[in-house]
């Protein structure tokens, strides 16, 4: 009974894996589907991208002065203070302004994209996409998985750069550092393989984001529930998901790059 | 009953066509033929199962068994279901309007989507539309901004944008008035003569049915108990099929009473 039970769930999630890699494979294929592409990536640039900018900001100047204040308080207990600019812009670079970013993207543009998606699906609005021989998910995921290629990266980039002068500000202007042995720790510290593997994270976060939230919206009459009780299961399913999606790629990255 | 015969060729051929949800059989053999340039309005009681015939013939439901033919293949084959999308259109019940795109842009959509023309023959055709249907002034305006009535026109300017030869109306005048729902219904049969589209339409409303249609379609516990003529619908002295006569012509009667003074417009 319990094997039976183990290997009914098991054999669920194999068919949600087969589904999701389906809709995300077609989304792409057909990200051109009824036209406007231009414009539709525009848009997603603007909502995942744009929008997403002052909480990436709060979050990364945070991120980085309290980054600063452990810095320096741990750093200068064994005599290392100088290194507060390696270990601020190597931590974030490699791990935190990535999966910092990427968690605050899915937080606030995820959830609306699986909203919106749940939400079209229960006013048959995607049926009537369909009905237009447009492939829906090609129309209306996959612009917004190509753009999140570009957004996330580039807010990736802004996260780290914010982060760094928060460490600043924490390090040498609220606490007693040399700036200028901060910002040559800093330069000599990141190497392009460090800005790859923040790059790489990013774009693969985006992509895993994006096309978890839209799955999660589009089949939102398959979550077992109905109307709105449907897009709130679809929208709380799209964050989880991302959220341990991207905490799982990047292990995974960081094992094969390291 | 055995249809009368049609000249036309039938546009449209279910055969046999079955579906349950669980244990719940809604279409039990369900067989009939559209005939091309033909208004064929779908009646039954609520739960019969019409939208869901719709929806099986356009595609949106998978069925359990049984096919429907378009002009003779099968849509069970892809490229012949793309075929029917293209030269077709869908009214649903609850309009299915896309509330983030504007009423312009809701009405472009379709011929986007087609990709044959300019974006300036689009736009010249949109507003030729909207202008039929009286909607010219809120171009710019939002669905959730429009009054049901209104909604429900831009349903129908989205669906004839295209110049379909093949349109398909689930319950058009679902949740208005009776007003409304007159002029849905009068608007629908104008556009039908002015084009010649080839229409199906599920309604609850037996008169309105018997002035716009050419064929009469009863749908009873999942299976076609008539199909034929409106005029021969009329005048059946089916038992059951009086039975259901008498029914919705007495809720006629009690929403007539209980009709309110004022006279919305569409």
């Amino acid at each position: 009974m319990f094997a039976e039970r183990v290997g009914h769930l098991a054999l669920q999630q194999l068919d949600a894996a087969g589904r999701w890699a389906l809709f995300g494979t077609r989304a792409i294929r057909h990200v051109g589907a009824g036209g406007a592409l231009g414009a539709r990536l525009a848009r997603a640039i603007f909502e995942l991208g744009v929008r997403c900018v002052p909480v990436i900001v709060i979050v990364s100047a945070f991120a980085g002065l309290v980054l600063g204040l452990q810095g320096h308080y741990v750093l200068s207990r064994f005599g290392a203070s100088g290194m507060l600019g390696t270990l601020v812009s190597l931590s974030l670079c490699r791990e935190l302004g990535p999966v910092l970013a990427a968690l605050m993207i899915a937080g606030q543009a995820g959830t609306a994209l699986a909203a919106e998606l749940g939400i079209q699906r229960s006013t048959e609005q995607i049926d009537a996409i369909e009905l237009l021989d447009v492939c829906p998910e090609g129309f209306l995921a996959g612009a917004r998985m190509l753009s999140s290629l570009f957004v996330f990266p580039a807010l990736t980039s802004l996260f780290v750069i914010v982060g760094i002068a928060g460490g600043w500000l924490s390090g040498c202007v609220l606490m007693p550092q040399d700036p200028d042995a901060y910002w040559s720790a800093v330069h000599s510290a990141i190497k392009g393989r460090d800005v790859f593997e923040c790059l790489l994270k990013a774009g693969v976060f985006g992509l895993l984001t994006t096309a978890l939230c839209a799955y999660q919206g589009f089949y939102a009459h398959r979550s077992g529930e109905v109307g709105a009780r449907a897009v709130g299961v679809a929208t709380v399913r799209g964050i989880v998901l991302s959220s341990i999606a991207i905490l799982v790629a990047d292990y995974l990255i960081t094992a094969i790059l390291l | 009953m055995t249809p009368p015969p049609s000249d036309n060729p039938p546009i449209l051929e279910v055969r046999h066509l079955r579906k349950s949800f669980a244990d719940r059989t809604v279409l039990a053999d369900v067989d009939f033929d559209v005939p091309t340039g033909a208004v064929v309005s779908i009646l039954g009681r609520s739960g019969t199962g019409k939208s869901v015939l719709l929806k099986c013939i356009i595609g949106l439901l998978e069925t359990d068994g049984g096919h429907v033919l378009y002009k003779g293949e099968s849509l069970k084959l892809p490229e012949v279901r793309s075929r029917l999308r293209q030269s077709s259109s869908y009214v649903f019940q609850q309009n299915a309007l896309f509330d983030s795109a504007t009423v312009f842009e809701n009405v472009l959509l379709p011929l986007r989507a087609r990709g044959k023309g300019t974006r300036e023959e689009w736009e010249v055709k949109v507003r030729k539309v909207l202008a039929r249907l009286e909607l010219e002034e809120s171009s710019e305006r939002y669905p959730a901004e429009l009054s049901g009535g209104m909604q429900k026109r831009l349903a129908v300017a989205r669906a004839l944008v295209t110049e379909p030869e093949l349109v398909f109306f689930d319950e058009p005048t679902a949740g208005l008035d009776p007003l409304r729902r007159n002029a849905v219904f009068s608007m629908v049969c104008e556009l039908q003569r002015e084009r010649g589209f080839t229409a199906i339409l599920v309604t609850h409303d037996v008169q309105e049915a018997l002035v716009v249609s050419s064929r009469i379609l009863w749908l009873d516990a999942g299976r076609v108990r008539f199909n034929g003529e409106a005029a021969s619908f009329e005048a059946s002295q089916e038992p059951e099929l009086r039975e259901f006569r008498d029914n919705i012509e007495a809720l006629r009667a009690t929403l007539q009473k209980s009709r309110s003074s004022h006279s919305p417009t569409l």
